[in-house]
């Protein structure tokens, strides 16, 4: 029988063993990434609200404290959404007959909440508490972004577990003083490689076996 | 290496019987993946096989739509078939890496009739063991990352403490060695069948498949360093892996599993079953492809032997559970040695004492080494009894544990079966296509042996 491969097969034999190995490696890279992009986490996705509620004019703009509206941060493990009277504090008087805020007036005179759209959802199996957080120096800002710059809120961080873990491993990197956690756009008054771990030891923050065992977060 | 030969005792049969020359070798072996014939027994064993695989695909399908809760395995008995399966698989794997790579080291002539199939029953056994661990965590997707360090979005890596992990590494080099040096080893064979076929399409397979073999001098060179640089590869993993998969239970704090005597008796008893194994398929393989006189009688008496050899060693370790559990003078040590005896259990205990101690000992007769039907036969129930080995190791030590309130009894689901019987019917498909399509027995090898090739073999080693 004559021959079955022309001889071009050497070359495309040669070069396929190559390709293999790059193919594989960039596949592996792909998954990786997508597994990261911000279309799995959905992360920096404006998430449409009931009310088109504006951040960046309420906290940024006006300056209001994020306390303020989310009273139950220091001391609880959800921050707490705000009744609609919180709203109607100052809506009463001022864009008392915005169109806008219709949706608003119409939660407060029937008594039905408002239905906002969760914008960060962690997983059900991940017990985070907001006051342990916020108490021990870890600033609205270091998770949440600059919410003062958005005019719809939207989610900044992965919320994937090796984003937690980044800070659980070392929370020196991120700490601030107390007064300082609510503030936007915060820079330490010293380098943050000494107040860092000044502040981790004044707060009591728990080593590292305790910080990053599994029981802490998934109870 | 002929040497070796004229040393033989005069009363044993040689490696090939006479009559053989190059030709008649090659027309043998390569006619069977060439010839258009499909013989009636093949297609209905392949059917069976099959069907066994088709029922492990209904098993693992509905294990995955409703969970491992379907299996019959829960506290305290949270370890079966899973792991009795996974373990037996892979043990039966190692004689294949025995007779290809130690055996090749140590020169021994006569495993070269054997070692080609022997490997693709490695292969088949590894792949039908690694369908246990994977299955049996409920969702075979996510066990990539239970299994395998990569970066991952947890910012974790599988714990390196843990004998699991260290069982992914052991068994995923050694299905990968197993692969690479059964692939290589059949290159030259691959140029054969290439260069024989009648047909362009088998000529285009079989050419791809001997990636530009042809036999030049410089070929064979490194042909020869590869596949002795893969046997020192597989070497030690002969040893390595079983000692690995041992550590999954002796490195745990449970009685009847934390023993010294775990590795080797888990080697020995690997290599045991692994040699029934190829027994029980060489024997009615030579018998159905008329390969008599290329599989002979002496590979038949070697692999009897080795079998007994090793079965004596499982049975030294089946002694020494007893004498540690008796010198340990622990009360849970003993009590679990009382219950693997005479608890609920007991049955299988004394049937694999049945098989593995008092039964091998025929093989000691050179008449029952040189029936085959009394071999398949043993061999069949070295298989059971090599299953029931680790059925009393897994499930007597952990049915009645430290504490009374919680015993239990364990008894396997249909899912159970029809998952094992399932991954048989899988190796039985996998095997039938390896010796319908693949050179069954290596053709360049088993030429060494011919009178013809002495010479030169007496001069190239």
């Amino acid at each position: 029988m004559s021959q079955v491969f022309p001889k071009s097969a050497n070359a495309w034999s040669k070069a396929s063993v190559l390709a293999i190995v790059f193919v594989l490696l960039g596949l592996g890279w792909v998954v990786l990434t997508i597994q990261r992009s911000d279309f799995v986490t959905t992360a920096n996705q404006f998430v449409e609200q009931p009310v088109q509620f504006s951040h960046q004019h309420h906290a940024g703009g006006i300056g209001i404290d994020c306390r303020y509206c989310h009273t139950a941060v220091e001391v609880s493990p959800s921050a707490g959404i705000p009744p609609t009277k919180t709203c109607i504090n100052c809506h009463s008087q001022i864009w008392s007959t915005s169109p806008y805020l219709e949706p608003v007036r119409a939660s407060f005179r029937d008594d039905k909440p408002l239905q906002w759209v969760r914008v960060h959802d962690l997983p059900d199996f991940v017990y985070f508490n907001h006051s342990i957080h916020v108490t021990k120096g870890v600033g609205c800002e270091t998770c949440h972004g600059r919410v003062d710059k958005m005019p719809l809120m939207m989610q900044k961080s992965s919320l994937q577990m090796e984003w937690c873990l980044n800070c659980h491993r070392d929370p020196a990197q991120f700490v601030r003083p107390l007064d300082q956690v609510t503030v936007m756009g915060y820079q330490p008054a010293i380098a943050q490689a000494e107040l860092g771990p000044r502040l981790v030891k004044e707060y009591k923050i728990a080593g590292l076996e305790h910080m990053t065992s599994c029981s802490v977060c998934h109870r | 290496m002929a040497n070796h030969s004229n040393n033989t005792a005069p009363e044993e049969s040689p490696v090939i019987l006479p009559g053989h020359d190059f030709e008649t070798v090659t027309e043998i072996v390569a006619e069977i993946p060439l010839s258009k014939r499909f013989p009636l027994g093949w297609i209905g064993l392949l059917l069976i096989g099959l069907g066994g695989a088709g029922m492990l695909h209904m098993a693992l399908g509905y294990l995955v739509l409703k969970g491992i809760g379907i299996w019959g395995n829960n506290v305290p008995v949270g370890w079966a078939f899973d792991i009795i399966n996974f373990v037996w698989w892979i043990g039966i794997g190692h004689a294949g890496t025995l007779i290809s790579a130690i055996l090749l080291l140590f020169k021994q002539q006569w495993r070269m009739s054997i070692s080609r199939f022997a490997e693709a029953m490695t292969i088949f056994a590894v792949a039908c063991a690694a369908i246990f661990p994977v299955f049996h965590t409920g969702r075979p997707w996510l066990a990539a990352y239970w299994l395998f360090p990569y970066p991952n979005t947890m910012g974790l890596w599988p714990q390196f403490k843990s004998p699991l992990i260290w069982d992914v590494f052991a068994v995923s080099t050694y299905a990968t060695v197993s692969i690479v040096f059964w692939y290589v080893g059949m290159i030259p064979d691959m140029a054969t069948l290439r260069d024989r076929a009648m047909s362009k399409v088998k000529a285009t397979i079989y050419g791809t498949l001997s990636l530009g073999w042809r036999g030049s001098a410089r070929h064979w060179h490194r042909y020869e360093v590869a596949t002795l640089i893969l046997a020192g590869l597989s070497t030690p993993l002969v040893l390595s892996v079983h000692t690995v998969v041992s550590f999954d239970f002796a490195v745990s704090v449970i009685p009847g599993w934390h023993a010294t005597i775990f590795p080797p008796y888990f080697v020995a008893g690997a290599i045991y079953a692994g040699f029934a194994m190829v027994l029980t398929l060489a024997i009615p393989v030579r018998r159905f492809y008329g390969m008599e006189s290329l599989i002979t009688m002496r590979h038949i008496d070697n692999m009897a032997k080795i079998t007994l050899a090793t079965g004596l060693m499982v049975g030294y370790g089946y002694a020494m559970e007893a004498f540690f559990a008796w010198y340990s003078a622990s009360s849970h040590e003993k009590f679990m040695m009382w219950n693997r005896m005479f608890g609920p259990y007991g049955w299988s205990y004394w049937t694999l004492i049945a098989i593995n101690v008092v039964m091998i000992q025929l093989l000691w007769s050179r008449k029952v080494r040189q029936n085959t039907t009394v071999l398949f036969v043993m061999s069949l129930l070295i298989g059971v009894g090599m299953w029931l080995e680790r059925f009393v190791i897994i499930v007597t030590s952990l049915n009645r544990d430290f504490i009374p309130a919680s015993w239990g009894m364990y008894y396997p689901t249909q899912w159970d079966f029809m998952t094992f019987f399932g991954t048989i019917g899988l190796f039985l498909t996998l095997f039938l296509l390896f010796l319908r399509f693949v050179p069954m027995i290596s053709i360049f090898e088993v030429k060494m042996l011919l009178p013809q090739s002495k010479v030169k073999a007496d001069h190239a080693h």
